[in-house]
């Protein structure tokens, strides 16, 4: 692909997604219009009131929330693809350790939320450690399965080149764990988010969840709930624009043709 | 150049690939390896690359008991080994990255290697690679895939190049125009090559003495001489395709 065709196909996808945005948001407005109830401002009255919050106490609940998904985000990264590494280059590790992923992975972390909160508080510590296991695992498995791939003539033939170890790490091992990261990433960021949202309805002061209970269960102030949904989505939508970028920027070739 | 003395190999115990085995080859030697699959050949490759450690017996290569992949041999596989994520260019300059990562360390590297990135660009001119220099190993087709991989192995100057099954996956125009080209670059600078193959044509081709190896356990070097070698249009040679001939019924015992 050449790069004007390249630049060509990011501008279409770019007007795409702001055609589809424009269309959600009126589709919103007709609704809006039609049930004509406190509980569904329209986008109009709920972007005032974003604007509006966002002078006040809004931003803080979002860089908190941030925080957390970063935090996990990084801690996941660090502790599953090591491992998840080893695990699909080293059969008998795995053959051990399958079993234990195979019952732990599709448990629904969430469920757990009570028992962390129990053992780690009601801070960060447990939000960010919820949110670390949902990524952990997503991670590790696809690492593991990612580095699973790598044929053993390859490493071969890397090695005939006068790898060791450490250069298998660095030249082998570790650029192929990248998209396996990021796809995981992908897949759970989603995920990631509307477990922080439950999280932070547990005994906390801060963050987006919180807030989009504050303001709509107990100060009953719709228009500001809704910015807070708003601003909860734009933090997803950001961290998957994010992985997305990131993706293409370190894996160009899977998107060569 | 090498030396392969009472050599045993074995898979699983009691059913030795290789036992007692011995096979010398010269310096500046061109050899195929021909067999059924099965039979060991790529084994006796991978031993010979010291990716692999025999049971007993041992194998000098240069004058030096061999314990670990030489820097100075260079190995060529089937399905090109090329990184998915490097470019063309990335790809044949990986053994100097890698060089670079270690240092002249003797064992990872060579004490003294004078091998540059103005190397890289030559050998991907020689080999045609200069339009694909910037593509993916993805981008390209299989032909293009080993000559990359050809690039990436002799821009590390080695003196000695084995090759497994280096032309088994690609059409039959381009293995000959690879073979042909592999006959050119043996020539040209002065290596000592190993070719494994199952096939008989390319074992004709590309071996001045052929190494036919049979059902396991190998015991002892059964190697033909190639009178027809490095014949110009040897394909219609008369003397290559007797070689071709006797090869096959001594394949089919």
């Amino acid at each position: 692909m050449s790069n004007l065709e390249g630049e060509n196909v990011k501008v279409m996808r770019a007007k795409a997604v702001l055609l589809a945005l424009v269309l959600l948001l009126l589709l919103w407005q007709v609704l809006a219009w039609i049930v004509n109830l406190a509980i569904l401002p329209s986008p109009w009255e709920v972007g005032q009131t974003l604007i509006r919050e966002l002078g006040r106490d809004l931003p803080g609940h979002f860089l908190a929330s941030f925080w957390r998904v970063f935090a996990s985000t990084l801690l996941a990264i660090l502790f599953a693809s090591p491992l998840g590494l080893m695990l699909g280059q080293s059969k008998p590790l795995n053959r051990f350790f399958a079993p234990v992923i195979y019952l732990l992975y599709p448990i629904p972390k969430v469920v757990l939320l009570p028992i962390v909160v129990l053992f780690l508080g009601i801070g960060d510590v447990s939000k960010i450690f919820m949110i670390f296991l949902i990524l952990f695992f997503q991670i590790l498995v696809l690492v593991r399965d990612q580095a699973a791939t790598l044929r053993p003539e390859l490493i071969q033939s890397v090695r005939s080149l006068g790898a060791g170890r450490r250069a298998l790490f660095r030249y082998v091992y570790f650029p192929a764990s990248i998209p396996a990261i990021l796809t995981a990433l992908r897949q759970s960021v989603g995920t990631a988010v509307a477990v922080l949202y439950v999280a932070e309805l547990f005994a906390t002061q801060k963050g987006l969840g919180y807030y989009i209970y504050l303001k709509g269960s107990n100060l009953f102030d719709y228009p500001a709930m809704y910015a807070g949904v708003v601003a909860m989505s734009v933090l997803g939508f950001g961290l998957y624009f994010v992985v997305d970028w990131l993706e293409r920027k370190l894996c160009p070739w899977q998107f060569a043709r | 150049m090498i030396q392969v003395r009472n050599l045993t190999f074995e898979y699983t115990t009691d059913q030795p690939v290789f036992h007692d085995f011995n096979w010398s080859i010269n310096k500046g030697e061109a050899w195929t390896i021909l067999g059924p699959s099965g039979c060991g050949k790529s084994t006796l490759l991978y031993l010979i690359a010291g990716l692999r450690q025999s049971l007993s017996g041992e194998i000098l290569v240069d004058g030096e008991q061999l314990i670990r992949p030489r820097p100075q041999s260079g190995l060529i596989i089937q399905d090109y080994g090329l990184l998915p994520w490097a470019t063309v260019r990335d790809n044949v300059r990986l053994g100097l990255d890698i060089r670079r990562f270690y240092g002249p360390d003797g064992k990872h590297a060579p004490f003294e290697g004078k091998v540059s990135d103005a190397d890289v660009t030559f050998w991907l001119e020689k080999l045609g690679l200069k339009e694909q220099a910037e593509k993916f190993s993805g981008q390209i087709s299989g032909g293009q895939r080993q000559r990359c991989a050809i690039a990436r192995t002799l821009v590390l100057q080695p003196d000695l190049l084995l090759m497994d099954e280096p032309f088994s996956s690609l059409d039959a125009p381009t293995r000959e125009s690879l073979q042909n080209l592999m006959i050119e670059l043996w020539q040209q600078h002065n290596l000592t090559m190993i070719t494994v193959t199952h096939l008989i044509e390319e074992a004709a081709i590309l071996g001045q003495k052929i190494l036919l190896l049979n059902e396991p356990p190998n015991l002892t070097a059964n190697v033909i001489e190639n009178t027809s070698f490095d014949k110009p249009d040897i394909r219609s040679d008369p003397e290559y395709l007797h070689l071709c001939q006797i090869l096959r019924e001594k394949m089919s015992k």
